[in-house]
């Protein structure tokens, strides 16, 4: 097959694979006795299956209402979120728990997500409970497989969660999301908690189950060379919009959006003496979402900031192949 | 050059109903003035509890079992109460990871500067309410002169850290004890806060023990380094030599895991087997000996704890591993791939794989 054959058929089957999920204009506010928090405004992006999208931001910039909207937590103010081409909102409930069950969410403190009173057994248990899948003995073997798989003793099953460490905790959460074989997992800083001796240990179990599986993630962390790691596509939050939205390689190349560079060079590096370029400090803090800045919503933090920029508010628009950047210069 | 604080086989210990748990079990360091020596080590390894002996704010059950810390002349762990309040805050102040709780919630900032002034110094009250509004404006607070009477949670999480830090130097101290304070920021108000702390460290040439976790802000900040876990110090010295030839398994498997820019990206990554050993059942031999892939029982690694020794010339170096001699290319391996599918979970992806077709 000549090459352009073979990339005709790679965008036949690219084409052919809806995106797993999509999110369309979503839009997220809560009412508030101090007014009203603009949260997300107008975040749109999607993930194909067996990929995963890094979402990475500062406090504060929506990520965990992103990750809370996508598990149907709390329905968006405005904008649709499709999941394998269905809005998530629509159906009965009976539709609408088959479609839960293929995805599953890893919390960043596995403690608070485990019942302190129930043996871990009977928690990794639950969801086929709750699926109807299997009998009795079908469960317990599963249960047994889900804690072989991410190291840990079948005697475990018969522990409560206080007699584990966190890392160990954190692997009984990723064996829950497991469980019912997802196709979607959603990881909201999965790693965070955890001490630096541990966070491989957690990052290679994903990996690993990705390849084995291929689900996909949508990994949301504050880490930049983490998510670097584990990411295909990175989307970049501020404020409560994306501002950036690339592949890995070309996001870490090139990175175009003022803010996103600024992130990147504030990075401490693991090397004494090794700088990553020149060092962008950015003045002031981040603004209220109360009440964003008009205009581009990161002009009043902007080195390059213009007039436009505060007048005008910069839509996300590709610079390059796959390359999203939502900014006038567009450096 | 003389030293401004030297610690000696601090032990603290806590004494809990389930048993001693050794949270500090023999820990030496010492800090030059100018210096900033980074305190690093993972949860439970006994770095903050070390930083809290300093100035003697262990709370029961913990109790400083043996040691000694002297600064100027003195043994801090001996000094009666009047005394060691005198150098609190005053020639050794601490900066803490949460600025929120450690701030009196319900009185001003500029307020509890100008207490932390008049406490150790003789001015009166407008003087201090002065100097405060100066202090925050040399930690890069903007409109200080309003600032100084916003209270607490009225502060971003940034501006609070850097409100701790002109409450710190306050009274222009020796030593800063500075434990995680870059932790709960993001990453760009972190590196705000660590140029901050350097340039003031340049100007007033204090001491600085920086208690972190994150290798990299210890890369970026420190001069020396001292390596804990579980409650000992496992290695020392110089931040350039410790990146670049650790002498301890542990730190060279810590280091591997932050260099996770240098792998080829979507890569298993190296990893340190298991976990850390509970404080209240050490085992017997070196602490880390159950995780080390080189231990070994002809060295003794699983019956003795090991001497902590110089390994280079002059003796800045230090290790406590009966196997110090590491080549710098030694890595923790990459762990085998784990993949096993139960019988029930391949009728699954059959069943699956016809839905999809």
């Amino acid at each position: 097959m000549s090459l352009s054959g073979e990339k005709a058929e790679e965008k036949k089957k690219e084409g052919k694979e809806a995106a797993l999920l999509e999110l369309a204009d979503v839009v997220k506010r809560f009412e508030t006795g101090a007014g009203t928090v603009h949260a997300l405004e107008g975040v749109s992006f999607s993930i194909r299956r067996g990929e995963t999208l890094g979402l990475v931001g500062e406090s504060g910039c929506g990520k965990s209402t992103v990750a809370r909207l996508v598990m149907d937590l709390y329905p968006p103010t405005s904008g649709t979120i499709y999941f394998d081409g269905h809005d998530i909102r629509s159906g009965d409930e009976k539709t609408k728990k088959a479609r839960r069950a293929r995805m599953q969410m890893v919390f960043q403190d596995p403690y608070s997500s485990l019942n302190p009173r129930q043996r871990i057994g009977r928690s990794l248990e639950e969801p086929f409970i709750v699926h109807r899948r299997g009998d009795k003995k079908e469960r317990q073997e599963r249960v047994a497989w889900l804690l072989e798989r991410v190291s840990l003793k079948p005697e475990a099953a018969k522990r409560y969660p206080h007699e584990f460490s966190g890392g160990q905790r954190q692997r009984i959460g990723i064996a829950r999301a497991l469980a019912l074989r997802p196709d979607l997992i959603v990881c909201d800083e999965a790693v965070s908690a955890l001490d630096v001796s541990i966070r491989a240990q957690i990052l290679n179990l994903l990996l690993d189950l990705q390849k084995e599986y291929r689900v996909a993630y949508l990994f949301i962390s504050h880490d930049l060379s983490i998510v670097r790691h584990m990411s295909d596509r990175v989307a970049v939050m501020y404020l409560g919009k994306i501002v950036e939205l690339a592949p890995r390689d070309a996001l870490w190349r090139h990175p175009r959006h003022p803010y996103t560079r600024a992130l990147m060079s504030a990075i401490p590096r693991a090397h004494p003496g090794r700088k990553n370029g020149e060092r962008i400090f950015l003045t002031g803090d981040l603004p209220s979402p109360l009440a964003p800045p008009p205009g581009c919503r990161f002009q009043t933090r902007c080195p390059f900031a213009e007039t436009r920029c505060r007048n005008e508010e910069p839509l996300l628009k590709t610079v390059e192949d796959e390359h999203w950047i939502a900014c006038h210069s567009g450096r | 050059m003389t030293k401004l604080l030297s610690i000696r086989g601090l032990r603290t210990w806590f004494h809990t109903r389930a048993g001693v748990a050794r949270a500090v079990d023999g820990v030496d360091l010492e800090i030059a003035p100018g210096e900033t020596l980074a305190l690093v080590g993972e949860s439970g390894s006994g770095k903050s509890v070390t930083a809290l002996s300093i100035l003697r704010l262990i709370q029961e059950p913990g109790r400083i079992v043996a040691g000694e810390i002297r600064f100027d002349g003195m043994n801090l762990l001996t000094l009666d109460d009047r005394r060691l309040r005198a150098i609190r805050g005053n020639r050794i102040a601490m900066i803490f990871q949460e600025p929120l709780s450690a701030f009196n919630p319900v009185q001003s900032i500029g307020a509890q500067i100008v207490e932390a002034i008049r406490l150790h110094r003789r001015t009166s009250r407008r003087a201090a309410y002065a100097r405060a509004v100066e202090l925050l404006e040399q930690v890069g607070i903007s409109s200080p002169d309003i600032r100084v009477h916003e209270f607490p949670h009225r502060l971003s999480g940034g501006m609070r850290q850097r409100a701790m830090i002109a409450l710190a130097l306050a009274c222009k101290p020796d030593i800063l004890i500075a434990d995680e304070p870059t932790t709960a920021l993001d990453v760009t108000t972190q590196a705000q806060i660590l140029d901050l702390l350097k340039s003031l460290q340049t100007e007033n040439g204090m001491g600085l023990l920086l208690i972190t976790h994150d290798l990299s802000v210890v890369a970026e900040t420190a001069d020396r380094a001292t390596i804990m876990y579980a409650g000992r110090v496992v290695e020392e010295g110089p931040v350039a030599t410790l990146f670049t030839r650790p002498s301890h398994p542990y730190t060279a498997g810590l280091l591997a895991s932050v260099a996770i820019d240098d792998l080829p990206p979507g890569e298993r990554l190296p990893e340190i087997p298991g976990t850390v050993p509970s404080l209240l059942a050490m085992p017997q031999g070196c602490a880390f000996a159950d995780r080390c892939p080189k231990a070994s029982g002809a060295a003794g690694c699983f019956t003795k704890a090991p001497e902590f020794s110089a390994v280079s010339p002059r003796g800045e170096h230090r290790v406590a591993c009966f196997l110090s001699a590491m080549s710098p290319a030694w890595r923790f391996p990459v762990p085998a791939e784990r993949k096993t599918l139960p019988r029930e979970m391949e009728e699954d992806e059959k069943i699956k794989a016809k839905e999809a077709a």
